[in-house]
């Protein structure tokens, strides 16, 4: 029964289609981040330009890292609730929730 | 703004505080009678729901020493407290996607349930509690010590005083309460914290016509165009990541947070509630970063830095300056009820370390009935309670700012990468995780103590021995080559035909509990 789940294609698919868009998002994650303070260390005259007024482009880029992480975080709760939710309910089906 | 009552204990401030206490206390009496079974100690019957439990985590995360310090660090550093905020903030991202669901699939109570899934039961759990209690205490010390001082500062209460309220409550809270109450003081305070915030981001807000224009143009006119630019925070980069790293991967080895993703009933719920939990505490952040503005705006930082040389009080000021005496007690009474909520919750963390790892899965072997590990898991709390309390005392006017940065690097180091190959890595072997773990518990503390942070600024050397600051970069990467190479060498034939229950369990939730 177990190396029938194991073998199955829904069972690889559940398996390929959470670990791609684990590996994605977290690589996109670490992008930003470190993205982020590669470019203070690096570069602080980009941040430090002004864009509108008093605020430098630093402002919106830090408050874009928050927002985006919580949009990453989003992206993927909205994926699992979708498509990968509804793959393991039919497999839990067909196989009874036994192992 | 010349006169402050800041130090001083207002009718407001302890009125708000006692109501506090009192509702609290009456949550815990409630939780007390569903608090009898193991499941229901240490995770709330698995009862509480995804934003029940985004809350909570949010409560469990925002301490009165990110809220106070952090809008602190922005009104006298600017643009490098929002630096230092997103630091804080990254780690959950890497939760939701890597650590949640499998974590509430595998284990039960704790994350060593996790690591020690289909490894030897005894040497793992003994390791993992060992980086889940250092973690804990040294997160708590730096909590107790950082709660004594605040409470001097804003309410005039001598500091063992202080410690020893928190202490008591905090004991109170879990020992009777569980993992119920501790949630529902975690929510309480969340709904507290953010909405104190946010009612100052609105009355700041107000000050400048719901402008953020105006605010910025009249601090760069005060502090100058390098107010909103980045400054000295980041200079080396390797220093930087190292701080990164561990503060992103160290999130995600938080004993007290991984612990709350059991209190849910199942992974769909758990990951709904870390989304919340990203939300909640990125708009905190975005808050407090408003809030250091507007007390450098508003009430300057010569008098911030007069009062607190850190900026600690900038919010409480800034509170008294547009809300009045009323204002400033609610959100001192806030703050003390931020500081109970997060110690509350590391207690819990660090008892069920001790009862569920060492008492039953270690000396028990695994054989312990539900009363003799309700009743270890109770000795365990009244323990730790009262170690944090002497250590707090113990560790007054000490410089334990280093010791949150340890944490992370600890958490980062020899939780994470463990519990992160156990869950995906098919030849991860128990040599392997016990090499990992130690490994990154070693380096992590060695290196703090060699580096600027401890050699140079504490033990007063001249040159530190380690150049970075935050050991992360190596303690991390460390931890992964120990694990791996020790598992090379050690194959567990066992270990991995069980990987395959544990991958289906992992992924489609069949025998979770």
């Amino acid at each position: 029964m177990r190396k029938g789940i194991l073998n199955s294609e829904e069972f690889k698919e559940i398996v390929r289609g959470k670990n791609a868009i684990s590996i994605i998002l977290t690589i996109l994650e670490l992008l930003i981040y470190f993205g982020f303070i590669l470019l203070i260390a690096y570069n602080k005259e980009f941040l430090s330009q002004k864009i509108y007024g008093p605020v430098t482009v630093g402002i919106p880029v830090g408050i874009g890292v928050i927002l985006m992480s919580w949009v990453l975080t989003g992206i993927y709760v909205l994926w699992s609730n979708k498509i990968y939710d509804e793959k393991v309910s039919k497999m839990k089906e067909k196989i009874g929730g036994e192992l | 703004m010349t006169e402050t009552v800041l130090g001083q204990p207002t009718f407001t401030g302890i009125a708000f505080f006692l109501l506090f206490v009192a509702a609290t206390l009456y949550i815990t009496y409630w939780a007390a009678r569903r608090t009898r079974k193991t499941a229901e100690f240490y995770a709330a019957g698995r009862s509480i729901t995804g934003l029940q439990n985004g809350l909570a985590l949010a409560g469990d995360y925002m301490s009165a020493a990110s809220f106070l310090g952090i809008a602190g660090l922005v009104s006298l550093r600017g643009y490098d407290g929002l630096i230092y905020a997103v630091g804080f903030l990254v780690g959950w991202p890497i939760i939701t996607f890597l650590i949640a669901e499998p974590l509430r699939n595998l284990g039960k109570y704790t994350f060593a349930d996790v690591v020690a899934y289909r490894l030897k039961q005894r040497p793992i759990r003994t390791a993992a509690a060992t980086g889940a209690l250092i973690t804990v205490l040294l997160y708590l010390i730096a909590q107790m010590v950082g709660a004594g001082s605040l409470i001097k500062l804003m309410f005039g209460l001598p500091y063992e005083i202080a410690i020893v309220i928190v202490g008591t409550l905090m004991i109170a809270y879990v020992l009777f309460g569980g993992m119920l109450a501790t949630t529902w003081v975690q929510i309480i305070k969340a709904v507290l914290l953010l909405g104190g915030a946010t009612i100052l981001v609105f009355l700041t807000l107000y000050q400048f016509g719901f402008n953020y224009l105006e605010m910025f143009s009249n601090v760069t006119q005060k502090y100058g165009e390098k107010f909103v630019q980045p400054g000295g925070l980041i200079t080396n980069p390797i220093d930087a990541i190292s701080l990164g790293i561990a503060l992103m991967f160290g999130t995600a080895g938080l004993p007290h947070i991984l612990m709350r993703f059991y209190t849910v009933p199942d992974a769909k719920e758990a990951r709904k509630s870390v989304f919340y939990a990203t939300g909640f505490i990125g708009y905190f952040y975005i808050l407090t970063f408003t809030i250091g503005f507007g007390s450098a705006a508003l009430v300057g930082q010569e008098i911030i830095s007069k009062i607190d040389k850190g900026g600690n009080m900038a919010a409480p000021l800034l509170a008294e300056a547009l809300g009045g005496e009323i204002f400033l007690g609610f959100l001192a009474a806030v703050a003390f009820a931020t500081i109970l909520a997060v110690v509350a919750g590391l207690t819990l963390a660090g008892a069920s370390a001790v009862s569920h790892d060492i008492y039953v899965g270690v000396i028990k072997r695994g054989r312990a009935d539900e009363k003799q590990e309700v009743k270890a898991a109770k000795i365990a709390t009244l323990c730790l309670g009262f170690l944090a309390i002497i250590l707090g005392i113990l560790f007054k006017g000490q410089n334990v700012a280093f010791m949150v940065g340890l944490a992370f690097a600890v958490a980062a180091s020899a939780n994470f990468p463990a519990l992160f190959m156990s869950i995906f890595w098919k030849k991860f072997t128990t040599q392997g995780a016990i090499w990992s773990i130690y490994t990154g518990l070693f380096l992590s503390v060695f290196l703090i103590i060699l580096s600027p942070t401890v050699w140079v600024d504490i033990l007063k050397n001249s040159q530190p021995i380690f150049p970075l600051k935050n050991p992360g970069i190596v303690s991390f990467f460390g931890a992964f080559v120990a694990g791996i190479i020790a598992s090379w060498l050690t194959k567990e034939k066992e270990a991995e035909e069980k990987f395959e229950t544990e991958k289906i369990r992992s992924y489609i939730g069949i025998g979770a509990e």
